[in-house]
């Protein structure tokens, strides 16, 4: 049994513009321990799928159309908000894309990061603050006691991130979801960061669900990469074959433009075109208008992920003649 | 030599921490910024990295005076900014713009993209009223962003569609400088390239001059001509940004190009980090002597109590490291 089945899960804005299909269809699986790495085009829906699990869309305007979000013998989707509230924050926590709104502007960041202890556990106030102080200072934030006493905005933008990533990490959980943890980080504490996850993943078996724009960081840290397209996966492999044997050309457009695997003083290399307009149907593959190598079978017959071999899959109608 | 667009000389940015509602009272001092001198020149895009917490967004809210520099002097186009205020600091904020690393809290969630973009272009009067709508749209189009985004607010926006709104208004104002902090690190790969490729452009075809932070050393490569590294609000080193990438000179650049992640599952696996050992000071409590000398494999006891100076280290750069000359 896998510790987290997501199943067929859609979720769909209500907006006065249409619906937007946000996340269109998306089921994956995730074991305990393993690093699951999710990376796609900015507005493919990859925060709001992850969103949807816990149980944090606004609705309206959003709603979850479908499908299933199993976690120890739980349906995520169907669990009545109390019981959700049990798992969210607890074995289940999330490092939000952006800490600004995550975080209270008006509560000094000691009692915000010490309240999911407080909460959960029912920890008493001295300790949660050593604990708390532990937990800023595991993330390499200094003075950690004056600190406490201080307001998000009087942090750096990536101390901010490394307060959620504490914030995440003080309860222990089984499964932690970092939504672009590092965007604010430096490369040296960028390591340092992922170093400490990959030690309580070592210590707890804790399962990770990283979402990340940046490949560096998804080949030192994933077992697998989903990739994400306008609400869907279009292809998922071992890290390894993701960058070595990807089978996608959304997946290979990503991987072509990346600054670090480029010529300086160029111009970058762009995928052509834009991403589709989720609130219009697509008939066909969703990526084919900006595809290199779209048929007319691409443009009307939509696509489903196909299996190429053990772990790899892909959502392509030229899977069997392209080399990429 | 030109006189630089924007000349730095050993700027402070200091802020008390207080405690205590009813009566606050000190418990320390934030040393953000502690004593910068850089300068830009028109045209130049300066690249500026270092450790998070390090001062770079200080030092940029200090120039556009979002913050109070607590000492020291910032002339831009001949006038020093940090003795401005009141209309004459109005007046010269259209010249300078940023770009924000958050693009969620520096966009106002009640208005639409035409409202954010409309605005700044009415109040400064930019274009005639009649061609507002036009130019809305071409700032749209230079940002990737689709026309029918146009009556959108905020919220139905990915982060990194939000950013792109964000670059379009502050490119709205046609500014001399801008200052972008952090301008692509919440956009995926493909968009980043397109908005670098943009910025690239802008400064090329509209000489902007621009001051770049990032953390993405590949980003600063690429953009800039010349890179500063700041280490606890203060220069380590700045130069050419090929000899500053390639051919490091201060110990904590090293480690900082060293730790930069490959897009290459094989080469993470075997490759050697200079991992830099100890805590990341506190700028509270900053260490005496160099700035960096509790994590440095070259220190001697005279790091501990020197500051050591910004000097030339050869071909146009400079350094700020006692033991420059015996540095392997
Ligand atoms: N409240 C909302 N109302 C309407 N549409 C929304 C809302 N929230 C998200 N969306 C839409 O859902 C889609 C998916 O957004 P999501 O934030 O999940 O993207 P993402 O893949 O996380 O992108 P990024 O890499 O930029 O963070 C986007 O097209 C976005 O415009
Ligand atoms: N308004 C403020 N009040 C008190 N301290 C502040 C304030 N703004 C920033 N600081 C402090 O100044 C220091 C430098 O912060 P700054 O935001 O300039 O760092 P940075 O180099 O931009 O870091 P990052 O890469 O994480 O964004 C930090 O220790 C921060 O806590
Ligand atoms: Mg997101
Ligand atoms: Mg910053």
């Amino acid at each position: 049994m896998a510790l987290l089945e997501v199943d067929n899960l859609k979720t769909y804005f209500h907006t006065r513009n249409g619906i937007v299909r946000a996340v269109d269809g998306v089921s994956y699986s995730l074991e305990a321990g393993e690093t699951v790495g999710i990376v796609g085009e900015s507005g493919s829906g990859k925060s709001v799928l992850h969103y949807a699990m816990l149980g944090l869309i606004p609705q309206p305007p959003g709603r979850i159309e479908g499908g299933s979000v199993h976690f120890d013998g739980m349906d995520l989707v169907q669990a009545p908000a109390k019981a959700l509230r049990g798992v969210r924050g607890k074995r289940i926590s999330m490092i939000f894309q952006d800490p600004m709104t995550a975080l209270n502007p008006y509560m000094k960041i000691g009692s915000q990061i010490m309240e999911p202890l407080r909460i959960h556990e029912g920890v008493d106030k001295k300790t949660a603050r050593t604990q708390a102080i532990d937990a800023l200072e595991a993330v390499g934030i200094q003075d950690a006691e004056k600190r406490l006493s201080m307001y998000p905005h009087e942090f750096s933008g990536g101390m901010r991130q490394r307060v959620m990533i504490a914030m995440a990490l003080i309860t222990r959980p089984e499964i932690l979801i970092a939504d672009e943890p590092t965007t604010a980080l430096d490369v040296t504490v960028q390591a340092q960061i992922l170093e400490l996850i990959k030690q309580r993943q070592q210590d707890l078996g804790m399962a990770v669900i990283l979402i990340t724009h940046d490949l560096g960081v998804v080949a030192g840290m994933c077992d697998r990469v989903l990739v994400m397209y306008a609400g869907r996966f279009v292809e998922a492999a071992s890290t390894r074959t993701i960058f070595n044997n990807c089978k996608h050309p959304y997946t290979r457009a990503l991987m072509d433009a990346m600054p670090a695997t480029q010529q300086t003083s160029e111009m970058l290399y762009t995928i052509p075109g834009m991403p589709p307009d989720l609130s219009q149907p697509i008939p066909g593959c969703a990526f084919a208008p900006r595809c290199a190598h779209a048929t007319d079978v691409c443009h009307e017959k939509p696509t489903q992920l196909d299996r190429i071999s053990d772990g790899h899959h892909a959502a392509c109608h030229r899977l069997g003649d392209l080399a990429l | 030599m030109t006189t630089p667009l924007l000349d730095i000389r050993d700027l402070k940015t200091h802020f008390p921490v207080k405690r205590g509602l009813l009566f606050p009272r000190n418990i320390g001092t934030v040393k953000a910024v502690d004593g910068v001198s850089l300068s830009i020149h028109e045209g130049e895009v300066l690249g500026l990295v270092g450790e998070s917490g390090c001062g770079k967004s200080t030092l940029a809210r200090s120039i556009v005076r979002l913050v109070h520099p607590t000492e020291g002097s910032i002339h831009f186009m001949g006038r020093n900014l940090a003795g401005l205020s009141g209309e004459d600091l109005r007046k010269a904020r259209p010249q300078l713009q940023m770009i924000f690393q958050d693009p969620y809290a520096s966009l106002n969630p009640r208005r639409t993209v035409f409202d954010t973009l409309a605005e700044p272009l009415l109040t400064h009067n930019i274009v005639p009223k009649n061609e507002v709508t036009a130019e809305v749209n071409r700032l749209m189009d230079q940002v990737g962003l689709a026309h029918r985004f146009v009556r959108k607010y905020p919220h139905e926006f990915s982060g990194g569609q939000r950013q792109r709104i964000a670059i379009a208004r502050a490119l709205a104002l046609r500014p001399k400088l801008i200052l972008a902090d952090e301008p692509v690190s919440a956009l995926d790969v493909s968009v980043q390239a397109q908005i670098l490729n943009l910025l690239k452009e802008l400064c090329n075809d509209m000489g902007l001059t621009m001051l770049l932070i990032s953390h993405d050393l590949s980003v600063v490569r690429h953009m800039a001509q010349r890179i500063a590294v700041m280490y606890l609000g203060r220069v380590v080193e700045v130069g050419p940004a090929d000899q500053v990438f390639h051919h490091p000179s201060h110990p904590y650049t090293c480690a900082l190009v060293s730790a930069v992640p490959l897009a290459d599952p094989d080469l993470e696996e075997n490759r050697a980090r200079v991992l830099l050992q100890g805590d990341p000071p506190s700028p509270m409590n900053p260490p005496g002597g160099c700035p960096f000398h509790p994590r440095c494999n070259y220190a001697e006891a005279a790091c501990a109590t020197e500051r050591p100076p910004l000097v030339d280290s050869g071909g146009q750069r400079q350094t700020a490291c006692l033991r420059l000359d015996e540095l392997p």
